[in-house]
């Protein structure tokens, strides 16, 4: 039973319709393993009895013939998506024991396909950092070990969602990501992690970081899943005017095409300071792989890149700023009392958030101020138009391109940066998508000499994600990564 | 600039500089950004949605019928519509606010600039500039008086949506601001896009005052809160012109600040100014793309408009050679046009003397009527075909205008119409020359020193006898036929 553990969504899938095992049966499997492996903190919350009750579910259907897409597997949630009477906590304090009486539309797709819910995947605060450790429920620990054996992060922010699939404590789980909260935890962890085009999953129900930069997607085994996965996530909804009204296209038919005739970019600007050598390495020869299999490489500019960062930690407070001020102890979630309706604001804001998520608070509020708005907040904007505009140039000339998805392999939990600035570095290669607002997968594609994963990004043009799971699949077979339950 | 505008203080006369910000609550069945009802006094927090209560990941969607309505006003205040507009976020704390920001437009309204033109009483017309209208979300309701310690929030009108419309700083006096905004009213009231209940806070008026001699830049402005009709607007203003023009003649400086206006005391107030000021760091809401409006739909809502208070009193002034003073008060408010046409309807025969006579009627005895129990013409107890039965009495020469408003008053109490009230009081006038003369002959007989001095000279006594004759005749003498028949007797004799 213990070889459940190791299958994919479609091993599984395939293996549930030919009856091999049951969903209760690979439902218990990972319930057993998520006890086993507590540990590494991976969920927030466990939801055991609601997983078996929806699986037995599933097996019904799966006996009648009635199986939906996702039917009977067992997928975690990133604890930022809202569940309908289930503790949702943004993975912050303030949202106290807060059971939304709605279900985001994300986990709803999910649910409707048949897919059985685990739990709530630990996460960074709000989805603000790049270790997870700054949840207000403990940091989460990579399965992976490096050689001298320290605790390493998953990476963050869906840290809980990328160490719960690679170390079987779910088939699949949902992230978010807002300047790489998916991509980074996948390359940290090994697993395979897809941000969509902004507007191609709703966001409706998604606790909001920064608007017009988060973005729902599937952490996966491997790029088919990924595919699958998304399929169900994706599509428009009316309750999200930013989501786009376009038909989801078949992501599964793309995956085996090749890449023959196809043209990868290569940004020169994304061999940044400090980048490990290994991470160069395996760049080229990620490269290399796609030349071997019948595409063209071509070198690209993304001249603004530079500004990403900056950028991005000028937008994403600003917006953050103004979502987060809804948290203020009056109608749900935390409170600390006060004589005044300030000092209610204060003591509840104070205790409830905490030092990461107010640092951003301070850092939106400041850009947004009289004063200041035109220098930091206009400006940011600007150069996010010319960030657009990098890449629009760039897919003239080529269909995808191919970078590392972070400048290093995962850092021990011991050796985190003290310097919020260094921290933000982790998000160098993978805010642009964000900014521009295109799809970004990353792929496991090697180790580094420690013995930890290492992941390649490919990005492509605005809901073209079949492009990222085509290539991306041609990247994964040459690779041949095995995964930490496959060691 | 004509004296009427000048306001005199102890250094000589000053100028009003006056500013509105009408806020005028959007008629749509849900509110601006999300599916919960606004219907006014509902149980508290009973149209509350989740994106009302800002819980977390709700998301605003765009009321496309709050849209409507606002290129409708937009297009009855003469205004730009912008095809494209955008969404801000207002930021601030308060308890009511559940997000923590209101949806706005700062920089990119949905209408630019458009006009009103006013009326004032002597006849003059004035051109007001409305600089913009945008929509945006009304905030919830503090409840401070309930209890000794705690506030209660009523979240039903957080969200419903508003219309802001900002004037141009080109209005003088009093008169004008409150001729303004009953202007305003009367063009949304039309346009069916607000209800204009000031009363309700359906429409609220924030007001910009400052004071300049003549030809100096601007002064410093206030601006005053909280002014809930018409006539407070007026008495607000006033007061704080007088405030203000005694603090700069007394050698002071006028502070920016918000005001209240207290209606019982008629002063307006400082509210308390805040330890910090609000810096309400306005950006563009990424939760909404900007508004793009399709040419093609403004154009069919453009086509598609009643026929708006300005052109009503046109055409009533051309059709039926009113007065502009008088069309200006029919059209001031839509159920009197509606009643007036519909009163024509019924008048026999409907020419430009009946027409005037009508509307005589209407503005002088039905609104005195209606003023004195305090009642709108919706409420009005005579109908408009009973009205025009009155006029088409007096014109038929059944009765006479004085005996008319018998018949009013006996209409009024009744519901009655007035050919069968006539006939049930025997109100009927005597266009009979034979009964008339008789009279005549009589009053002439019992009176004959009066007939003396009228040959001797005194015409004015004509009065007189034609008073004498209709007492007689307990009013009911066709007047014209007195006058004729009396000049003959009086001349013969």
């Amino acid at each position: 039973m213990n070889d459940l553990i190791r299958l994919t969504m479609a091993e599984a899938k395939d293996g549930l319709h030919r009856k091999m095992f049951s969903s209760v049966e690979l439902t218990e499997v990972y319930l057993a393993s998520m006890e086993r492996n507590r540990s590494i903190n991976a969920y927030i919350l466990e939801t055991p009895e609601l997983a078996l009750e929806r699986a037995k579910e599933s097996d019904q259907r799966l006996a009648k013939g009635q199986a939906r897409s996702l039917e009977g597997l067992p997928i975690a949630i990133k604890d930022l998506f809202c569940t309908s009477g289930i503790q949702t906590t943004a993975g912050s304090h303030i949202l106290g024991e807060f059971k939304p009486p709605y279900e985001s539309t994300v986990s709803g797709n999910l649910k409707n396909a048949g897919a059985v819910s685990l739990g709530k995947t630990n996460m960074d605060e709000f989805a603000m950092g790049s270790a997870n450790i700054t949840s207000y429920y403990g940091n989460v620990i990579n399965p992976w070990k490096r050689a001298d054996g320290k605790d390493l992060t998953p990476g963050g922010s869906s840290g809980g969602s990328a160490a719960a699939v690679a170390g079987g404590l779910a088939i699949a789980a949902t992230g978010t990501d807002t300047g790489g909260s998916i991509r980074q935890p996948a390359a940290f962890s090994g697993v395979v992690g897809i941000k969509p085009t902004y507007g191609r999953c709703s966001r409706w129900g998604i606790v909001a970081f920064a608007s017009s930069l988060d973005q729902a997607g599937p952490m996966t085994r491997d790029v088919r899943d990924a595919a699958l996965m998304l399929e169900v996530m994706a599509g428009h909804d009316p309750k999200d005017s930013t989501s786009a009204s376009l038909e989801v296209p078949s992501f599964e038919k793309a995956l085996n095409q090749g890449v023959k005739g196809l043209r990868v970019g290569i940004p020169k600007e994304y061999r940044v300071d400090g980048m490990a050598e290994e991470i160069q390495n395996l760049w080229e020869k990620g490269a290399q792989w796609l030349k071997e299999a019948g595409a063209e490489i071509v070198e690209v500019s993304l001249p603004h890149t530079k500004y990403s960062l900056p950028t991005y930690y000028v937008l994403a407070p600003a917006e953050a700023s103004s979502n987060l001020a809804r948290y203020d102890g009056v109608r749900y979630g935390h409170r600390v009392s006060g004589k005044t309706l300030d000092e209610l604001y204060e003591n509840t804001r104070s205790e409830g958030f905490g030092a990461e998520v107010q640092r951003r608070i301070l850092i939106g509020t400041y850009v947004l101020s009289a004063g200041f708005y035109d220098a930091y907040y206009l400006k940011a904007q600007k150069v996010r138009q010319l960030i657009t505009q990098d890449f629009e140039l760039a897919f003239q000339k080529v269909d995808v391109i191919l970078t590392p998805t972070t400048p290093a392999a995962a850092f021990a939990l011991d050796e985190k940066p003290t310097d919020p600035v260094v921290m933000y570095l982790n998000d160098v290669l993978t805010v642009s998508a964000n900014l521009a607002g295109i799809p970004g997968i990353s792929i496991p594609a090697g180790l580094s000499k420690q013995g930890l994963p290492l992941g390649l990004q490919l990005i492509g043009p605005a809901f073209d994600e079949n492009i990222l799971f085509r290539v991306g699949r041609v990247i994964e077979e040459a690779a041949a990564f095995k995964s930490f339950l496959e060691r | 600039m004509n004296n009427r505008y000048l306001y005199e203080g102890a250094s000589g006369p000053w100028e009003l500089v006056i500013g509105l910000e009408v806020h005028a609550q959007i008629i749509s069945n849900s509110k601006l950004f999300s599916g919960a009802a606004t219907s006014f006094g509902a149980e508290p927090n009973t149209q509350v949605s989740f994106v009302d209560a800002a819980m977390p990941g709700m998301l605003p969607v765009i009321n496309e019928v709050c849209v409507e309505q606002a290129i409708r006003t937009g297009l009855g205040i003469n205004a730009e519509i912008n095809l494209v507009s955008v969404f801000d976020r207002k930021n601030y704390f308060y308890a009511d606010l559940p997000s923590g920001y209101q949806i706005s437009q700062f920089l990119r309204p949905i209408v630019g600039k458009g006009y009103l033109d006013i009326e004032l009483e002597d006849g003059t017309v004035r051109r007001i500039g409305i600089t913009r209208l945008h929509l945006e979300q009304d905030a919830g309701k503090s409840i401070h008086d309930q209890h000794p310690e705690k506030s209660y929030i009523d979240l039903n009108r957080c969200g419903v949506g508003l219309m802001e419309i900002v004037s141009e700083p080109d209005i003088r006096s009093a008169e004008e601001a409150a001729a303004y905004v009953h202007k305003l009213r009367s063009i949304v009231r039309c346009l069916g896009t607000c209800d204009g209940n000031m009363d309700q806070g359906s429409m609220r008026v924030d007001v910009n005052v400052s004071v300049r001699k003549a030809g100096e830049p601007f002064g410093t402005r206030a601006e005053i809160k909280n002014v809930n009709s018409i006539k407070f607007l007026a008495q607000a203003i006033d007061h704080e012109a007088m405030r203000q023009i005694s603090i700069l003649e007394d050698g002071g400086e006028i502070l920016q600040e918000t005001r209240l206006f207290d209606s019982v005391r008629g002063v307006t107030r400082s509210m308390r100014s805040k330890e910090h000021a609000h810096d309400y760091r306005y950006f563009p809401d990424p939760d909404l793309p900007p508004l793009v409006l399709d040419a093609a739909w403004v154009e069919e809502i453009r086509r598609n408009l009643p026929e708006l208070p300005d052109a009503t009193k046109a055409r009533l002034m051309k059709d039926y050679e009113l007065s502009p003073y008088d069309a200006s008060l029919l059209v001031s408010e839509k159920e009197t046009v509606i009643y007036f046409e519909e009163s024509l309807k019924w008048l026999r025969p409907s020419n430009v003397k009946t027409v005037k006579l009508l509307a005589n009627w209407l503005l002088g005895e039905v609104f005195g009527a209606l003023n004195r129990e305090s009642k709108t013409i919706d409420g009005c107890p005579i109908s408009p075909a009973h009205l025009a039965g009155l006029i088409n009495q007096i014109q038929e020469g059944v009765i006479s205008g004085k005996i008319a408003k018998e018949v009013f008053v006996l209409m009024w109490g009744s519901g009655k119409d007035a050919p069968s009230l006539i006939e049930e009081h025997g109100l009927k006038q005597v266009s009979d020359d034979g009964a008339i003369l008789m009279t005549i002959d009589k009053i002439l007989d019992e009176n004959p020193g009066m007939v003396e001095e009228y040959k001797s000279g005194k015409e004015k006594l004509f009065g007189f006898f034609v008073g004498q004759v209709m007492k007689a005749m307990a009013g009911k003498a066709n007047p014209e036929l007195v006058n004729k028949l009396l000049k003959q007797k009086l001349g013969v004799l």
